[in-house]
């Protein structure tokens, strides 16, 4: 019985990895997209999405599976429900490199223009919170993942100066309106990536040390 | 681990070591089990469940050769005293076995048959506590009219809800209860577990089970013992979540030596 639920455990570890890894080499390839203006890049990042929701559902239905058969508790129960998270925000993340690669291919569409902030530093910030949260989740190590949340404020204010730069570009340049609101959103579409890595991290902390550390744990009210 | 409330301890151990000739099978356990709740023993064969479990109603007197050290207080009274009662102290503190043991009697006299050690044979009364009884081990519509038969025809389900009638009919404070559903089909143990959840609303259990699931579905409390000490004791909805410890943790999820 313990042989076979560890050999399932395994599985669906696996399989949240493979999603991880996809999910992240979408994140990477809808900014490079937005930063070359490639415009077949992010075409292709779109075209991926059923797969990574191909994954998602069968993800879940693997855990559904295992609940059912093994009713696993303790480490093994606390490490489905975070896996049924986490799966859940991977595939959040994936569809916002897809708005990202969308707004790519949008911003391809008006007059050329440069963004009012720094994407590619914002862009490296959240792939690197994305890629420390999903060490932390394969090194079960809730240090790291402890570690990935703290980067989450920078984010939070790098996303607030932008939204002043790009205000203060709109009243400078109202003819790129349109352009400029597409910056926006891609800021907007980074800063909830941060979120989601966010979450992963703290399922993670649960999963390992059993504690429920979002929204400063419990609360008053 | 948020510690058990136990403001009205039923049966407190304090330092309970017994022993089977010169091996010692409890080291030294300390345990309170809090009132009118089910408290879950669990641990692997040889931990000393079931020798706990039998030291609150004194069962293990009648094995050669064993010896108890330590207390065991129900309700404030050590039942190791000299001067206890035994036939009272099974009376207070009842018991459900593995195996269901019914009196080859009628069902009738099944129920009644500790009232009538205790010299009770007032007919209006013993009829209403066989009623009182069977309705409160589930089984009163399904016997209400064989009352009068052999309770040795009865399934095995209905034999062993039976037996909780039977100990259940003399009002103890306490029902220990060994692997009561381990015989049982499913469907049967359903019900076992559903009237475990009723008792514990007028009755103390603790229950020893092999069973993990059913521990988690039916305690409040689980305490988990190995090899003869006790590891762990809290809420069952903790321990099964979130155990302290690692033998816990081991034993609970199946990944035990």
């Amino acid at each position: 019985m313990a042989v076979l639920l560890q050999q399932e455990l395994d599985k669906l570890k696996k399989k949240l990895l493979v999603l991880g890894a996809e999910v992240e080499s979408r994140v990477k390839q809808s900014v490079q997209a937005l930063l070359t203006g490639d415009i077949e890049l992010a075409t292709q990042v779109k075209k991926g999405d059923a797969q990574i929701d191909n994954i998602e559902i069968e993800l879940e239905e693997d855990c559904l599976k295992i609940l059912a058969l093994h009713q696993p508790v303790a480490a093994d129960l606390r490490f489905i429900v975070s896996v049924l998270k986490i799966n859940n925000d991977l595939e959040r993340v994936a569809d916002l490199a897809v708005n990202i690669a969308d707004r790519a291919i949008d911003l391809g569409n008006v007059a050329r223009m440069k963004s009012p902030y720094d994407i590619a530093t914002m862009a490296v910030l959240v792939e690197n919170m994305l890629k420390m949260s999903l060490d932390s989740l394969v090194e079960r190590d809730s240090a790291l993942a402890r570690k990935t949340i703290i980067n989450d404020d920078a984010v939070d204010m790098m996303h607030k100066g932008n939204f002043t730069k790009v205000k203060a570009a709109i009243k400078n340049d109202l003819p790129a309106l349109e352009g400029l609101i597409f910056y926006l959103s891609i800021s907007r579409y980074l800063e909830r990536m941060a979120d989601l890595a966010t979450n992963i991290a703290e399922d993670v902390v649960y999963q390992v040390d059993g504690e429920i550390i979002r929204h400063g744990g419990m609360q008053k009210c | 681990m948020t510690p058990i409330k136990i403001n009205n301890p039923v049966i407190e151990v304090e330092n309970l070591r017994f022993y089977y000739g010169e091996a010692r099978a409890l080291h030294g356990i300390d345990i309170a089990f809090p009132e009118k709740q089910v408290t879950a023993l669990i641990g692997p064969s040889g931990c000393g469940k079931s020798t706990l479990l039998r030291c609150f109603n004194r069962m293990n007197d009648l094995i050669d050769s064993s010896r108890v050290e330590g207390r065991v207080l129900l309700n404030g009274e050590n039942i190791y005293d000299k001067s206890t009662d035994i036939i009272e102290l099974r009376r207070r503190v009842g018991m459900v076995f593995q195996k269901s043991n019914p009196f080859p009697k009628t069902v009738y006299e099944n129920v009644v048959y500790g009232l009538r050690i205790a010299g009770e044979n007032d007919k209006n009364f013993l009829d209403e506590r066989v009623e009182t009884s069977l309705k409160g081990a589930a089984l009163w519509d399904e016997v209400k009219d064989r009352l009068q038969e052999s309770a040795l025809g009865m399934s095995g389900g209905q034999m062993q809800r039976l037996c909780i009638a039977r100990a259940i009919a003399v009002n103890p404070k306490v029902i220990l209860m060994d692997e009561p559903c381990s015989a049982l089909d499913p469907k049967s143990t359903a019900r076992v577990e559903e009237l475990i959840g009723e008792l514990c609303k007028d009755f103390t259990i603790i229950i020893v089970t092999h069973n993990m699931q059913q521990a988690a579905r039916v305690s409040n409390n689980t305490a988990f013992l190995f090899e003869g000490d006790l590891i762990e004791y809290g809420l069952t909805k903790e321990l099964f979540v979130k155990p302290h410890n690692k033998q816990t943790e081991d034993y609970i999820t199946g990944r035990f030596g």
